[in-house]
């Protein structure tokens, strides 16, 4: 059975590569340290499963070490001309849109061969096995047809990796400081905060402090998932269902959606929010949730009232 | 309630524009001494859950196909079939991009879209090659429309998303109710997606149709 293991050693060796070539790379002046934070996380990848937990945790430390230090650094090394890819752009045409394309092909497929042939891959990450496979699929025939040069690939994909820099780990990292927050208790300190202000609100209150409760959490926590069980058991189950007999179903579903409307407005969704603004190399740190706010807010107050209205006719 | 000083070293860090990966782990540490760990057991509690997480990051292995594409003029002739559609603007190209990530993602198609497989090599250019078209100039105003690509795309699978049964937001809530005595099948839960999820393309899309008409006045108001 093809497993998440062999996606992380597949991953683990691309990153390696990375290093191996960003070491190579004399145009970046700080080289040997950006190589070095590509090399533990390959490490982490290929022998994360090995390391133990309190190496694991030092390795953590090194790359936030690294990267905190001003460590990482890109070359100029591989940037390719406007006029050769303007070339590149007439010579293959919409076949590039083809390739491009595979990848997701080759996920939708995997899903649906997850499905119906139950055993080939680890179902439960069929999603990830797919997108490797898709690389896969998208890399061969990219070698096959564009011709590029044995390593092309690996060098634009490094310095695609070296723009995206320290971000590229943040996502992981929040979610490993989740991880810290639940272990602390932090959910249930906020919970019950929130539970000792509220005896003898009204519904509309409580209503307005449930979704504006999940939307501020989820800000904080970057994470709409994180925020709902705790104030699901602060407010939504005690208060809202069994007090005021709302409907489950809506006081759940629109209560996470309410968390999503957060999820738009904070740096803390890295993955969302602060890797598009380093993948696409805008200037303003905040463009991203500065293009959303205007949707989020709107659809918040949609949300609330939908909440108020439907849930308690 | 000390454990909560974690969150004052997320807000402080964040506002202060330090390292984010260094504020991060500052607030894991100041968190968990705040709660009464020792050190050594919040170092390890940290390796273990980025261990588990690594899925996470799998996402850039995907950058080798992008950067061979893009080096091969992807970008190019993104924003050259854009110059060859008449009639395509901004504003409904975003639109017509926001619909099919949220009608992919309700059947459960999340990551066949992303800022990293889509967003950089195929919206944002062709958003923009569309904007140049429309009057607009200088890396300000095509940041703006870059971020917008991107803010599309979230606002998409965030509000797509939940209309599928077997995602894990709705799988956290049948779990969570389950546990607190209330059972609902998963459908209960996606069909209350449906509203917002229409309402966040009515939102949206009102939003793209009025970039479109500022964009049409004021390369109007510009010419003699």
């Amino acid at each position: 059975m093809i497993s998440l293991a062999m996606v992380y050693a597949f991953a683990g060796s691309l990153f390696a590569a990375f290093a191996v070539l960003g070491a190579a790379d004399r145009s970046n002046p700080r080289r040997w340290t950006t190589a070095l934070f590509w090399a533990l996380l390959a490490l982490s990848m290929l022998a994360g499963d090995r390391l133990g937990d309190l190496a694991n945790g030092v390795l953590v430390l090194a790359l936030v070490a690294i990267a905190g230090a001003g460590g990482l650094g890109r070359g100029t090394a591989h940037e390719v001309s406007a006029a050769t890819r303007e070339a590149g752009a007439t010579r293959f045409g919409n076949g590039l849109f083809v390739i491009a394309l595979a990848i997701p092909a080759t996920a939708l497929a995997g899903t649906i061969l997850a499905k119906y042939a139950p055993g080939l891959l680890d179902a439960r990450q069929a999603t990830l096995i797919s997108l490797a496979f898709g690389v896969l699929v998208a890399l061969a025939a990219g070698y096959a047809w564009l011709r590029p040069a044995a390593l092309m690939p690996l060098q634009q994909g490094r310095r695609l990796l070296d723009h995206v820099g320290w971000a590229a780990i943040l996502p992981q990292m929040l979610a490993s400081l989740g991880a810290i927050f639940a272990l602390a208790g932090v959910g249930g300190a906020v919970g019950h905060i929130v539970s000792a202000s509220l005896p003898g609100a009204g519904l509309t209150a409580l209503v307005l402090a449930y979704a504006l409760g999940m939307v501020v959490f989820t800000m904080v926590m970057g994470n709409a998932f994180a925020a709902f069980p705790v104030m699901f058991a602060a407010i939504g189950l005690p208060l809202l269902i069994r007090a005021h007999h709302g409907d489950p179903a809506i006081v759940c579903a629109v209560g996470m959606l309410a968390g999503f409307c957060g999820t738009l407005m904070t740096p803390m969704a890295a993955n969302f929010n602060l890797v598009p603004v380093a993948l696409l190399k805008l200037k303003d740190r905040y463009a991203v949730i500065r293009a959303q706010w205007p949707t989020a807010l709107p659809l918040l107050v949609f949300n609330i009232v939908l909440i108020r209205v439907m849930a308690f006719p | 309630m000390l454990v909560l000083s974690g969150i004052g070293v997320i807000v402080a860090g964040f506002l202060l524009r330090f390292n984010p990966l260094l504020v991060v782990l500052v607030a894991a540490l100041v968190t968990g001494l705040a709660a009464g760990m020792d050190p050594l057991t919040i170092v390890a509690a940290l390796g273990k859950s980025f261990n588990d997480t690594r899925y996470i990051s799998v996402i850039w292995i995907v950058l080798p196909v992008i950067g061979m594409l893009e080096a091969k003029g992807l970008q190019e002739r993104a924003r050259a079939i854009v110059a060859s559609m008449a009639g395509a603007t901004a504003g409904r190209l975003l639109w017509g991009y926001l619909l099919l990530r949220q009608l992919t993602a309700a059947v459960g198609l999340i990551s066949m879209a992303g800022h990293a497989q889509t967003v950089r090599p195929l919206l944002a250019p062709m958003a923009v090659a569309a904007a140049e078209r429309q009057g607009l100039s200088g890396d300000d105003e095509l940041d703006r429309i870059k971020a917008l690509a991107a803010a599309t795309d979230n606002i998409g699978v965030f509000f797509g998303e939940d209309i599928f049964l077997a995602i894990g937001s709705i799988l956290l809530m049948k779990g969570i109710l389950q546990s607190a005595g209330i059972a609902l099948p998963p459908f209960a839960l996606s069909v209350w997606a449906i509203p917002s999820a229409v309402s966040a393309f009515l939102i949206h899309g009102f939003r793209l149709w009025r970039l479109d008409r500022r964009l049409t006045r004021r390369l109007e108001g510009a010419r003699p």
